[in-house]
């Protein structure tokens, strides 16, 4: 235990008792400047009867559900290649080169998807140019697909790296097993490969599907009107209304919803797996 | 074949904002789009003269370094803890301390919101910033630091105790040295990603604005985006240069301790 203990103090001091702080502010009122530690479910009770708080939890689900596909699907293909492809003393370039972009000015990375999507950006522009179309595109910026694309970007890393790293440890062969047997390379890639990196598919899928709940940048800025999320919500309810109890609840409720969804994920996934073998 | 063209295309996709980003800093124009105009260095000798920026900046490479100092120490302790023997609940303490990695950051940032100005009535400052980064950034040092620690033949410091030399000066004179490409990667790493943080910053920054988020105000303005870009640009050089020496470190730290390299820094 020794060394662990610092920072396990260290979690539980800015971690644990955080949180159950804001779970216990969440059954508080705000009153004008002053918090009313009278136990209350007054906050619990405007969310669910208020449609606004409903619409944007539902809205930000579909959002982070999407992205978390649209992430891994395009990122499995691409964890294939460099565990399978590549020759082994490049594997660790292609992974650098892959994290670089994930570690660089987010704010101003998620500000350039802007201009890549916008009325006169890159794609628009490009595609007129080419007679592709006429008119510029208007459903990829200020609404809930470009919040989409500009979150899928920003995940990718995180997909990969979980994936790549259960891919590594397929023993390679098992495949060779496999297609000796007669199977066909695709049946071996479905019968043999894809359930074996299971364990990376379901971290990628949790690595993404939580924190983009959390993101109230993306939805700010390539949001537009129609695109803000339930993280927006929280942030104004903090740093604008100055309601912290009310935030403190919306946070509370959207983090529940997140972590019901991420379980019952996990646990469709361990029945399938087990009704295969 | 098919599969490495769509790996490049997808490097494409990752890097495409990165790639825009010099042009627009070098474009003599104000709005940020196509066609290009001509080539200007005006925006770099814009920020030169930018003295709330430059605050902000000093601030945002202070609360960095000491970001990089104390996360790279937790996770040292909790790197050799996880090399060493285990204990009952050992894993849980240590999956405990990498929560932070797929928390929301945003529940992160209200949840120190609340204890530190509602509950112990902190004021927030560039500490308030370093408290909350340390424990984002504590989860990847740890990622960094197992590679470097894991390999270790625990032998050679057991070789150094029975030559007669103290606890302290065994892991000193022995361990450390191995560890230490590993120890710089981490801290390199955990000053990048503080230097970067919007998300919980903005929640928890005072009257001195961090870097992040005096471009954050800076995007609402038309007139200064230029000049965003041309920060940007220096931004993501900075950033390139200190990982690429991450990972050089990394790497050498893996090979110092005998081990082979698995790749990546998670």
């Amino acid at each position: 235990m020794g060394l662990l203990s610092a920072p396990f103090t260290y979690a539980i001091l800015l971690l644990a008792v955080p949180l159950l702080a804001i779970v216990l502010f969440s059954f508080w009122t705000q009153d004008f400047m002053d918090v009313n530690t009278t136990f209350t479910m007054d906050n619990y009770r405007e969310i669910a009867e208020k449609p606004i708080y409903f619409s944007l939890l539902q809205r930000s689900l579909y959002v982070s559900i999407c992205v978390t596909i649209v992430t891994v699907v395009l990122a499995f293909p691409v964890a294939y290649f460099v565990s399978f492809k590549v020759h082994p003393s490049r594997k660790s370039l292609w992974l650098f080169l892959i994290t670089i972009p994930f570690w660089t000015s987010y704010l101003i990375r998620v500000f350039l998807w802007k201009v890549i999507l916008g009325y006169n950006g890159v794609i628009n522009s490009g595609l007129i140019n080419l007679g592709i179309i006429e008119e510029p595109l208007t459903f990829i910026l200020y609404n809930v697909n470009a919040v989409i694309i500009t979150l899928a970007h920003a995940f990718a890393p995180f997909a990969i790296l979980p994936i790549f790293v259960a891919l590594e440890k397929i023993d390679r062969s098992l495949l060779e097993a496999s297609q000796d047997l007669g199977e066909s390379k695709l049946m071996t890639f479905l019968r043999v490969t894809l359930p074996l990196s299971m364990p990376g598919l379901v971290a990628a899928v949790l690595i993404v599907f939580i924190p983009t709940i959390g993101d109230y940048v993306t939805p700010e800025l390539m949001g537009g009107a129609g695109g803000k999320l339930i993280a927006n919500m929280i942030q104004v309810q903090f740093l604008q209304l100055n309601n912290a109890p009310l935030g403190a609840a919306i946070a509370i409720v959207a983090m529940l919803s997140v972590t019901a969804i991420s379980l019952l994920f996990v646990f469709l996934n361990r029945r399938w797996l087990r009704g295969r073998s | 074949m098919k599969l490495r063209i769509y790996a490049l295309a997808y490097l494409l996709f990752l890097y495409a904002p990165i790639i825009l980003l010099p042009l627009f800093a070098f474009n003599d124009a104000t709005i940020i789009a196509f066609p290009l105009a001509g080539f200007t260095t005006e925006w770099f000798s814009e920020l030169t003269q930018n003295k709330a920026l430059h605050e902000a900046v000093k601030n945002s490479l202070f609360i960095a370094l000491m970001t990089a100092i104390f996360s790279t120490l937790l996770g040292i302790c909790a790197a050799r803890a996880g090399a060493m023997a285990n204990f009952p609940g050992k894993r849980g303490i240590i999956g405990f301390v990498m929560l932070p990695l797929v928390l929301p950051e945003i529940i992160v940032a209200v949840s120190l919101l609340v204890i530190l100005r509602q509950v112990l009535g902190v004021n927030l400052s560039n500490w308030t910033i370093i408290a909350a980064h340390v424990l984002i950034c504590t989860p990847f040092c740890i990622a960094i630091l197992n590679g470097a620690f894991q390999n270790l033949d625990p032998s050679m410091e057991e070789a150094a105790l029975d030559l007669g030399e103290s606890r302290w000066s065994a892991f000193r004179l022995v361990t450390l040295p191995l560890v230490m490409p590993g120890i710089i990667s981490s801290m390199l790493i955990a000053f990048t990603i503080s230097l970067d943080e919007f998300i919980i910053a903005f929640f928890l920054t005072g009257t001195n604005p961090t870097m992040p988020v005096y471009i954050w105000g800076l995007l609402r303005f038309p007139a200064s985006l230029p000049v965003v870009m041309a920060l940007g640009t220096l931004l993501v050089a900075l950033s390139i240069i200190l990982l690429t020496l991450a990972e050089i470190l990394r790497r050498r730290g893996i090979k110092r301790a005998g081990g082979t390299d698995k790749g990546g820094f998670l």
